[in-house]
Formats: structure tokens, C-alpha cells, sequence
């Protein structure tokens, strides 16, 4: 970090790996400040936030999904690992731990939803733990895993994400996920029927059927904007928290530059910070899985009485 | 900050996820888990018997041993009356051979007097004669008085 000014330092730490395709003709500058025009369209890491943006929506964030798959691995690694030692006899160990949190898991998801649906409680399951363990990354300080990841690249200056959760496309793309189930079950529960008029019967309702007309527009609005809140609240809920958690490491990581006395300082704020952190990644992966069930048991949910 | 492919890769990716844990990872740990309850409550259950069927064997136990002490004093007393008894037996036993013995006795004196006696007349017939003859040698012939004597002899 020598020579990298704070805003520079920061900057850097918050730039994902990404993958993508410029455009042709897009003027490529390179570290010698000479410019250099693409030709045809390329598909290539980019080498600065311009770069990134000028991907648009054809890049891949190689670093953040590469974690999110790496700790999914380890998620379904280690649980099948002990779902095949599982048995009826005396558990031992880490089975100890994992049926715990099974059950954990189990006892939250009976006691929201109430329907019979054998992918629920699988999926509340991979929630907590992935999104757990996803967080978790955020403990691992700033420099370590971006650090060994330059020294093997040979690149100084590679842009590295570990905490998958600080990377809005990670949580977003779980929450339309668990959106998209929510309207798939809203509409195999009700019908087509039944979800539109869910859509629009709701809240406002009129016995006269004139008179419903006029609600129909107000209703369909009011719906639609409490549907479309419920991902993009649950993926920012997630995001801004995480985001802002390994914001504030990043600051104080600066601060271990700046002599001893500083720097000791430091390292007490970033061991406060962690203990805190331990809660607040956990808390976060509690609540996408408590919400996304509640999601869920409410597309289950079938009102008749209004 | 930017919106890109990497949202549909994490769907793509949770969907996998999610998927294996459905097929692989719950339902053998639920199983297990609820085979598991299942069996604790079997143990309970059989260990709420067992608890029963002690209870049931002391009380058995106990109603048993109050038979047996009844029993043994039953015995006892029994005992006791018939040592009494045999007691009894006996000494009526003795008092009946010592009358016995004592009429034998007495029976066998009586003969022995009776034998003495006998004896004794055999003997005074005898000396009579002898005194008589003494006395009455000197006057008496022998030869003209035996006839006599012999008939006092014989009334004897």
C-alpha cells in the first residue's frame, strides 16, 4: 500500500474482477497512458472501474461468484459429508453441530410456513448457511486473500473481492431468484386468475362491481410496487449491510499504515469490529432466509376473506 | 456497483445449490434425525415399563416374603407342639414300662415266696419227722410206727 494514496487504497478494495466484453471501438488506456482502440469487440479482464462500466451487462464479477461458489462448495461438502455419516445411532462431532443447525433451520421454517412443501426447508437451509458463510468471508482480512491473489497473478494492482455479499449482482441475483419462485408458487398455489386478482382486488375492495373498476388501477399500482419492493429490499438489506461492514474494515485497515502507535490502535478496532461483525453476519443470514420463507408463505397464502 | 451477468451466474449457481441440498443433504439427515427421535422415545417408553415391572417384582417380592415368614412360623409352632407331644409320649411311654416292670417284679417275688414256701413245708415235713423220730426213738419202733408217720408225711 505504499504510495497508494487512502481514496486510491479504498477505491481499489471496492473494484470487482470482472470479465467481460468491451464494445468495438472502445479506446483502451493502458498503464502508459497511451490509448489504444478495439477493433472488434473482446472478451477480457478489465483493468479499471471505466473499463467495468463499459462492459454493461455482459461481465462477470469472476472474484465475488468464483467465493459464492467456492463457500457453496464448502456448504454442500461438509453437510453431505455428514448427511452420509448420519444415522439413527449416537452422533458425534461435527454431525452434532449440523443436525443442530438442520434443526434449527427446520424448527424456524415450521413455525412460518405452514404448507406442505418439501423445497423449503432445503432452501432455507442452503440460505443460512451460504449466505452465513459468504459473510463469513468479511472476517478475513482485507489484504490477505487479494494480497495472495496479486502475488500468484503477478499483478500488483488485481482488482479482488472475496466477501461474495458485498457484491450487489450476489445478493440481488439470490433475491429475483427467490422472487421469481415466490410468482412461480403464488401462481401454482391461486392460479393465474387467482394471482392477478390478488394483483388487483387488493387492498381496496368495493362490493359494487363499478365501482371496483375505479379501485382496479389504484390496486394494481399499490401491489405491484409492494411485490417488486420485497427482492430488491431483501438483496440491498443484505448488500448494505455487508457493504458497509467491509467499509468500515477497509478504513481501519488504512489506518495500519500510519506508524505503530496507529497502527496498534488498529488492530483493537479490528478485533472490536469482528466481534461485532460475527453478529451482524449472522443476524444478516437469519434474516434473508427468515424473509425469503415468509416470501414463500405468503405466495402459499390464499385470501379469501377480503 | 454495476448490474451485470453475474447476477444471473449467482441464480444459476443457488439454483444448483438448492437443488443439491434437496436431493442429497436434507432428507438423509432429517431421516436420521427422526429415526433417531423415534428410537430415544421407543427407550424411554421401555425404560417407563422396565421402572413398572420393578415396581411389580418388589411388590412380589415383599408379598412373598411376608408368605414365607408366616410359613416358617407356622412351622416353627408346628414343631414346637409336636416336640411337646413326643415329650409327652415318652414320658407316658416310661410310666407305663416302669409299671410294667414293677407288676413283673412283684409277680416274680410272689413266686419266689411261693417256692420258698414250698420248700420251707418240705423241709419242716422232714424235720418233724427227723424230731419226731428222735423223740420217739427210744419208744418207738421204727418199724411199727412208720406206717403212722407216713400217713402224717402225706398230709403234709
Amino acid at each position: 500500500m505504499s504510495g497508494v494514496s487512502s481514496a486510491e487504497y479504498i477505491k481499489h478494495h471496492l473494484v470487482n474482477m470482472t470479465y467481460g466484453k468491451l464494445p468495438a471501438g472502445y479506446a483502451r488506456v493502458d498503464s502508459h497512458g497511451e490509448s489504444q482502440t478495439l477493433e472488434q469487440a473482446t472478451w477480457t479482464l478489465a483493468h479499471n472501474p471505466e473499463e467495468a462500466s463499459a462492459m454493461g451487462f455482459n461481465a462477470l464479477h469472476l472474484d465475488t461468484l468464483g467465493w459464492s461458489v467456492v463457500t457453496g462448495l464448502i456448504f454442500c461438502t461438509l453437510f453431505y459429508r455428514m448427511a452420509k455419516k448420519a444415522s439413527s445411532d449416537v452422533p458425534h462431532g461435527m454431525l452434532n453441530f449440523v443436525e443442530m443447525v438442520v434443526d434449527f433451520v427446520d424448527t424456524t421454517v415450521k413455525d412460518i410456513f405452514h404448507y406442505r412443501n418439501s423445497l423449503i426447508a432445503p432452501m432455507a437451509l442452503t440460505i443460512f448457511v451460504w449466505v452465513f458463510l459468504m459473510n463469513l468471508m468479511d472476517l478475513v482480512p482485507v489484504d490477505w486473500l487479494p494480497g495472495l491473489a496479486g502475488k500468484i497473478a503477478g499483478n500488483e494492482h488485481l482488482y479482488f473481492k472475496v466477501v461474495p455479499t458485498t457484491d450487489v449482482n450476489i445478493t440481488l441475483g439470490m433475491a429475483f431468484t427467490v422472487f421469481g419462485l415466490m410468482i412461480f408458487f403464488s401462481i401454482k398455489e391461486k392460479g393465474v386468475m387467482g394471482f392477478v386478482k390478488e394483483l388487483t382486488l387488493h387492498p381496496f375492495n368495493a362490493p359494487k362491481w363499478y365501482v371496483n373498476i375505479l379501485l382496479v388501477p389504484i390496486n394494481l399500482i399499490l401491489e405491484t410496487v409492494s411485490l417488486i419492493a420485497k427482492p430488491i429490499s431483501l438483496g440491498l438489506r443484505l448488500f448494505g449491510n455487508l457493504y458497509a461492514g467491509e467499509m468500515i474494515f477497509i478504513l481501519i485497515a488504512i489506518m495500519f499504515g500510519a506508524g505503530w502507535a496507529l497502527g496498534l490502535f488498529a488492530g483493537v478496532l479490528q478485533w472490536a469490529w469482528a466481534v461485532f461483525h460475527v453478529l451482524v453476519i449472522t443476524l444478516q443470514a437469519f434474516v434473508f432466509m427468515v424473509l425469503t420463507v415468509v416470501y414463500m408463505a405468503m405466495a402459499h397464502d390464499v385470501e379469501e376473506e377480503h | 456497483m454495476n448490474i451485470n451477468a453475474t447476477l444471473i451466474g449467482q441464480s444459476i449457481t443457488f439454483f444448483i445449490f438448492v437443488w443439491f441440498c434437496l436431493k442429497f443433504i436434507w432428507p438423509p439427515i432429517r431421516n436420521a434425525m427422526a429415526e433417531r427421535e423415534e428410537k430415544i422415545a421407543h427407550g424411554l417408553q421401555s425404560a417407563d415399563r422396565a421402572e413398572h415391572d420393578l415396581e411389580l417384582a418388589r411388590e412380589k417380592v415383599l408379598r412373598q416374603l411376608h408368605d414365607a415368614k408366616h410359613e416358617a412360623a407356622a412351622i416353627i409352632e408346628q414343631a414346637n407342639k409336636r416336640s411337646a407331644q413326643i415329650v409327652d409320649e415318652a414320658k407316658e411311654q416310661a410310666r407305663e414300662e416302669g409299671d410294667r416292670l414293677k407288676v413283673a417284679a412283684q409277680a416274680e417275688i410272689e413266686q419266689e415266696v411261693n417256692r420258698a414256701r414250698e420248700k420251707l413245708r418240705n423241709q419242716v415235713a422232714t424235720l418233724a419227722v427227723a424230731g419226731a423220730e428222735k423223740i420217739l426213738q427210744s419208744s418207738i419202733d421204727v418199724n411199727i410206727h412208720s406206717e403212722l408217720v407216713d400217713k402224717l408225711a402225706a398230709e403234709l
